[in-house]
């Protein structure tokens, strides 16, 4: 609810825009591999054509997109500060 | 295809979905709250409710449609799975937190609690409602296709039977149980595709992909002299709708059979064949052929439809590089380096129509294998042009639809309040990021795996994942169906309560005002579910011939339209107003559906045009309406918040109320 933007203590709300920001960071790191692969299959396709290790660069390209999602999402849990974690819960 | 059901599919598809549905009754006894009923009571353990996320995400359309669609157009397919796991990252990143603690039930609650404002509620109840059941058609649509290889039932059979259960369950259970039902089946769904995974590769490719339980039929290449040469065949007259087509058609005099041959040039031959034919010999592709009468009834290649009368099931490799006939078993890369110098055979349609009725012929197309491996290898065949193609403009509208669908969608908003706090909710999502993501990485092997395991109906492309199961028995057929059918059960029940509780709630409760307690709140819930689910079973029918992937690659676009620019703006901006909000709302809404409602797909697929007559007739020059529709929902937010900036923002109304509560 609302009380909770003005009301936390500033223990938690410091913790809680600490994560908004490395979760802001992650996702323009995410949106530019993204956008990197829509780049590429729209303007340089002969790139994502081109064999590394036997496989299309396509290939690696999209399924390094699903791995870096989780890879991202690891990170990120791993550097949030949560000290709502052992409280009461919401 | 007709299909005949076999005893033990049909025994084992009983027995499970018996079983998940026992336990979603006995789990949802439990729950009698309205509390209960909608966000089970906030207390599902985080390791749970993140399978379960995988469990409402890897629905009908991302098991079967992207299966279908990998199967028929290669990348083009994967491209849905990237995006759609891609969204997460926006959900994760950018909403996730901030929304948990701004709500109680739904994603109008949220939206709402700055405000308090009856247009928001109305407008945001009103969004959930629509993408809701935009999300359900191609779920029940599924479900239907599901049932007729199994079951030997007709699709609207199918439709009827899941949309019936489906709302017993939510009518009897509630949000505890959805959440173990999408536990169990999003947990199965994963480790048994990864079995199928595991045996695909494991049997690596063949060019008669044919074994001595379902042999398979392999399409022939001959010189036209060989053909019409045959003994007991005789030529038909090239007339009629016929003059002039590249066709020749043969008939078995004893059995009336019409065997239909396309005439194919030297580079046909070359990609399907290592020796050329002789220097100017006509050469003929076998292909086959629905004609459907006035009547309405059907002839498959010359016979009326039946059981000795059916389509060859197709989707085989023509050629494997070495000139080999199979490889053996397959390691991950090399799965994909053989393909990628195979050639595959596709199959394309074209209509021949005349006074006694329509045929609709299906030809073989061979495709280089490289060339399904890369973007825009089938959907988006603009891509490989150079210049601007609107194909390409369609590839990216998709590719940001997708990305901004997932966390715009009601149903997986309201998991995040199934959960105690911020920390439970993080965990939760990540959980679901690692299960979808390894789900969509397996989509890739199994669609290849469908695309030449020669099981694939091309009348119904959403069959492909179970159809390829079938390949390796009766047994895997039968679990992968009843995984299937169960994720389409708990999918639609997921819908089905979000869809309830943004009518019971937002605007039976919030927007008129209607004074309910509990236990009427549930009541009018369960009544709303009753109702709903009628709906999508109509739309299910309608719908029937699309890729379920592409129906929910539209349903994202509507979401990302209607329910994203608010989202992010009421999170970000502290200049978004109430009015805002909610014309945002509406007009994402509304301009997304518009827009499907009148693209070339829906002229075709819904309104029965052909494609030449439906790409004239469609008033957008692409199907995907996200590009358009997404950035016109954030600058009519900002807008509209511009000029209303002196009433409508939370700043404005809270000095308000303080002012009102000092004079009082």
């Amino acid at each position: 609810m609302a009380d909770e933007q003005t009301g936390a203590p500033p223990d938690g709300e410091h913790g809680a825009e600490r994560n908004a920001r490395i979760g802001l960071i992650l996702f323009f790191v995410y949106l530019a591999l993204y956008g990197g692969f829509m780049a590429l299959s729209v303007l340089k396709r002969s790139v994502l054509a081109e064999a590394v290790a036997g496989v299309n660069v396509a290939i690696l390209y999209g399924v390094g997109l699903i791995v870096a999602a989780l890879a991202l999402a690891l990170v990120y849990m791993v550097l949030c500060r949560e000290p709502g974690d052992k409280g009461p819960g919401a | 295809m007709n299909y005949e059901s076999s005893r033990i599919a049909v025994v084992i598809f009983f027995a499970f979905v018996g079983s998940v549905l026992g336990l979603s009754f006995y789990l949802g006894k439990r729950a009698k709250s309205a509390q209960g009923y909608f966000a089970a009571h906030g207390q599902i353990h985080w390791f749970v409710n993140g399978v379960a996320f995988a469990g409402d995400y890897l629905s009908a359309a991302s098991f079967l449609g992207i299966c279908g669609m990998i199967a028929t157009s290669g990348y083009d397919g994967f491209l849905y799975s990237i995006g759609f796991l891609a969204g997460w990252i926006v959900a994760l990143f950018v909403i996730a937190e901030p929304l948990k603690s701004l709500g109680k039930y739904t994603f109008a609650d949220a939206l709402d609690s700055r405000f308090h404002s009856r247009g928001i509620k109305l407008a945001a109840g009103i969004s959930a409602l629509v993408v809701s059941i935009f999300y359900l058609i191609p779920q029940m649509s599924g479900a239907g296709s599901l049932i007729t290889p199994l079951l030997g039932f007709d699709h609207t059979v199918g439709v009827l039977l899941v949309g019936v259960t489906v709302t017993l369950i939510v009518v009897t259970a509630g949000m505890v149980s959805t959440t173990w039902v999408q536990f169990i089946k999003g947990s199965m769904l994963v480790f048994f595709c990864a079995i199928l995974t595991l045996m695909i590769l494991n049997r690596g490719y063949r060019t008669d992909p044919g074994t001595p339980e379902m042999p398979f039929h392999v399409f022939q290449v001959r010189a036209e002299g060989e053909v019409a040469a045959q003994e007991g065949w005789t030529r038909l007259p090239e007339e009629g709708a016929w003059k002039g087509q590249p066709y020749v058609r043969m008939k078995e005099e004893k059995t009336g059979r019409i065997t239909t041959w396309k005439r194919v040039d030297e580079k046909f031959v070359g990609q399907v064949q290592a020796e050329a034919p002789p220097a100017g010999v006509p050469m003929l592709a076998e292909a086959q052929t629905i004609f459907i009468d006035k009547d309405k009834k059907k002839f498959v290649n010359g016979l009326p439809q039946g059981k000795d009368a059916d389509l060859y099931p197709v989707g085989h490799i023509a050629r494997l590089p070495g000139g080999k006939t199979e490889t053996g078993p397959l390691g991950p890369a090399e799965f994909f380096s053989t393909l990628d110098a195979s050639t595959v055979i596709l199959w394309s349609k074209q209509t021949i129509e005349d006074e006694s009725g329509k045929t609709a012929v299906y030809v073989q197309n061979p495709t280089p294998g490289h060339e399904l491996l890369l973007p825009g290898g089938g959907k988006f065949k603009g891509l490989r042009e150079e210049g601007f193609t609107w194909a390409k403009v369609d590839f990216l509208s998709l590719m940001l639809a997708l990305f901004c669908g997932t966390a715009s969608l009601p149903h997986i908003l309201i998991r995040y309040y199934t959960v105690k706090d911020r920390a439970a909710a993080r965990k939760s999502t990540i959980v679901g990021i690692g299960s979808i993501g390894f789900f969509y990485i397996l989509t890739v092997f199994l669609g290849l795996g469908a695309m030449t395991s020669g099981t694939l109906d091309f009348t119904d492309y959403n069959m492909s994942a179970p159809l390829l199961a079938k390949r390796f028995g009766e047994l895997p057929f039968a679990i992968i169906s009843a995984i299937a059918f169960t994720t389409v059960l708990g999918t639609v029940s997921g819908l089905i309560m979000a869809a309830s509780g943004a009518v019971a709630h937002d605007i039976m409760a919030n927007y008129m005002g209607i004074q309910m307690n509990d236990t009427e709140k549930v009541r009018a819930g369960k009544a709303v579910a009753v109702v709903v689910g009628i709906v999508a079973m109509a739309l299910g029918i309608v719908f029937k011939s699309f890729n379920v992937g592409f129906l929910v690659g539209w349903a994202f676009n509507i979401a990302a339209s209607a329910n994203l620019p608010a989202l992010v703006m009421l999170l970000f901006w502290k200049g978004t107003t109430k009015q805002g909000i909610t014309v945002s709302i509406l007009v994402g809404m509304i301009s997304s559906l518009a827009w499907v409602m009148v693209s070339a797909e829906t002229f075709e697929g819904v309104y029965g045009y052909t494609k030449a007559e439906a790409a004239k007739a469609t008033l957008v020059p692409f199907g995907q309406p996200g590009i358009v529709t997404i950035p016109l929902g954030f600058l009519v937010l900002i807008v509209v918040s511009l000029l209303t900036r002196k009433t409508g923002t939370a700043a404005a109304i809270k000095a308000r109320m303080d002012a009102g509560a000092t004079g009082a």
